[in-house]
């Protein structure tokens, strides 16, 4: 697989070096949201869509950027162009796709503040990828991110059911089976790697 | 509280204050900004030009001054300031003379990209030096490729001889499963590290069958182009 | 607390252990985690977050009665990726072989919970002395933290500490404390002495749950 082909792109960004589990992005909703199945999968699609469009608006800011020689100033235009393009969607789908609203809704204004939002923005930025190139990477990222926290969930679920001693309770436990699951993806790694 | 709701009321009515408010800070920030652009500017490129100049030494033995030029299809010309595209490096040595060319190559590796910086001699047309950049490898496993002396001295001498067409590499740069070096052009891998070790052969190769034939008809303007 | 309350012990030292942003409250782990790999840049990591904890802090509370209400998360926005982006360029005219090791996670402190966090619950509505104190207690028990967490996975992972090797030719280390899984363990390990320590005094903290009460 070259490294710039779009699969190849997909398959860095959801298992080589996904983003919760190899580059520590994300993990806030990972730990927070991740208690039932049944909010952990809207939370990841949730964040897959806001991904998909900050990666867009970063794309362009980057341009304008880049033509106009202020890259000195990419960070604070990444965060305040992302935060409101966020809140736009939010209000646009709270007037038009109101039922999708009910189902993502909540989880939006949780994830501007997501690290891997700005994360993915910044990544793509210092790996010069192109516009095709940056959806792909949006897209395989989101992917990760909800197969983690989806592993995550159905994790958790079962071990409700568990006698855990009492200082485990809670986070202490919740970041060891996170260090269990990027153990295994470890296991993913090789991947791309030259034949 | 009742001097904040009363404030609340107000600028509900009107956006000013927050128009204000907003266009104040950004005014603020863009200022703090730009002064710590300009003031850190200088020093950012000298750490750049002595990390640069580092890495150029650490591959071309001797090297200790250096011209950046681009590589195009109609030949060489200086870089510019913040160029971007196929940069290499000649290095020349104390008395000014061409010690090598250094150039950079990348490919995937086992975790992420490796990135790293290769001198080419003309006088033996070979590689003499090989030098990672920027890597994830594996710690212990796969970053032996930064470390490991057997694997180092592969660029000691690595064969990079152009053909009589000039347009590619006589033999093509490959690395071969560990203690079964035969050929110059051969690259032993680490056992243990084969996927590091051959991202290393086949950047080396893409780097050295694209970039030096374009350089090699120039080799003698670098020469004459003292630093 | 009462907003006369002046600047006591407790304003500084409620952030090293009670309300210790990463122990207690979790927040400010995902751009930071990533960089726990070895001491020295858990360190200027924690570092940096102080810095910008303590500078965005003290303009925002010096500014606080200018800021009207709607718009204060887009202000305090802009002032702390401002102050990150200062870091930025001060890491980088300092030492560029540190400012490769951490890579893009330095602008990651603008998305750091605890930075904003701290702005919301506590910059905004305390005078400046009293921001700069808090902020800088908090600064350092995220400081302090994350370095044992770097100092641990170092020694473990590569036996040595600040590059310096600790237990020579012998010893073969446990490279996967400085892979990925290696940062969640350790951390969940601290997390445990932490219950455990607190436990045995008697003293009940309740763990948070990711920075989801934050936004």
């Amino acid at each position: 697989m070259q490294p710039d082909s779009l699969i190849f792109i997909f398959l860095n960004a959801a298992l080589m070096n996904n983003f919760v589990l190899a580059l520590f992005l994300g993990l806030c909703p990972f730990l927070g949201v991740s208690g039932k199945l049944e909010t952990a999968v809207p939370m990841g699609l949730a964040t897959s869509f806001v991904m998909l469009v900050s990666s867009l608006c970063a794309y362009v800011i980057n341009l304008i950027l880049v033509r106009y020689d202020i890259e000195f100033l990419r960070l604070i235009a990444y965060i305040a162009v992302i935060a409101s393009a966020v809140q736009l969607v939010e209000m646009t789908m709270k007037k038009y796709t109101p039922g999708l609203f009910r189902s993502l809704g909540i989880f939006l204004p949780l994830i501007t503040t997501n690290c891997a939002i700005l994360g993915l923005a910044l990544f793509q930025t210092f790996k010069h990828y192109d516009f095709f190139q940056s959806v792909v990477y949006a897209l395989g990222a989101g992917a990760g991110f909800t197969l983690a926290i989806a592993l995550m969930a159905g994790l958790r679920e079962k071990l409700d059911l568990s006698d855990v001693p009492g200082i485990a309770k809670g986070a202490a436990l919740s970041l060891m089976l996170g260090g269990l699951l990027s153990l295994s993806f470890m296991g993913f790694a090789g991947l791309g790697g030259a034949h | 509280m009742t001097g904040h709701e009363i404030r609340h009321q107000q600028t509900r009515t009107s956006p000013w204050p927050m128009f204000a408010a907003l266009g104040g800070i950004a005014m603020l920030s863009g200022f703090l900004v730009v002064l710590v652009y300009q003031v850190t500017r200088p020093m950012i490129a000298r750490n750049q030009r002595q990390a640069i100049m580092a890495a150029i030494s650490r591959v071309i033995p001797g090297a200790v001054r250096n011209r950046a030029f681009v590589v195009t299809d109609s030949g060489l010309r200086p870089a510019k300031k913040g160029e971007t595209g196929d940069i290499i490096y000649a290095g020349y040595d104390k008395d000014g003379k061409l010690a090598g060319i250094a150039a950079r190559a990348a490919a995937q590796g086992y975790a992420d990209m490796i990135y790293m910086l290769y001198g080419y001699d003309p006088k033996c047309r070979c590689i003499r030096g090989m030098k990672v950049l920027k890597m994830t490898e594996t710690p212990g496993l796969g970053d032996r490729i930064k470390t490991d002396p057997a694997f180092v001295a592969n660029f000691e001498a690595l064969d990079a001889r152009l053909d009589e067409s000039g347009r590619k590499l006589a033999h093509p740069i490959v690395t071969v499963k560990h203690g079964s070096k035969r050929h110059p052009w051969e690259i032993d891998a680490i056992s243990g590290a084969t996927i590091s070790s051959r991202a290393v052969g086949k950047a080396l190769n893409a780097s050295a069958q694209r970039l030096l034939p374009k350089i090699a008809p120039y080799i003698d303007t670098l020469r004459e182009s003292k630093p | 607390m009462s907003k006369k309350d002046g600047i006591t012990w407790e304003t500084f030292a409620d952030g090293l252990w009670r309300d210790n942003p990463v122990l207690v409250m979790l927040l400010g782990l995902c751009p930071t985690l990533a960089v726990s790999n070895s001491a020295i840049n858990s360190l200027s990591m924690g570092l940096a977050t102080t810095f910008v904890l303590i500078s965005s802090g003290a303009l925002i509370s010096l500014l606080r009665r200018f800021i009207p209400r709607q718009v204060r998360i887009a202000t305090y926005i802009v002032i702390i990726a401002t102050f990150v982006t200062m870091v930025d360029y001060t890491i980088q005219a300092i030492s560029l072989d540190l400012y490769n090791a951490l890579g893009a996670f330095i602008q990651l402190i603008v998305v750091n919970c605890i930075i904003l966090g701290r702005a919301e619950a506590y910059a905004s509505k305390n005078p400046l002395g009293k921001t700069v104190v808090n902020a800088l207690g908090m600064g350092t028990g995220f400081t302090l933290a994350l370095f044992t967490l770097g100092a641990i996975r170092e020694i473990l992972g590569a036996g040595s500490l600040f590059g310096v090797d600790l237990f020579g030719p012998s010893f073969e280390p446990w490279v996967v404390m400085i892979l990925p899984p290696g940062g969640f363990i350790v951390l969940s390990l601290m997390l445990l002495a932490f219950n455990f320590i607190n436990a045995r005094a008697g003293r009940k903290i309740e763990q948070s749950e990711g920075c989801s009460h934050a936004a």
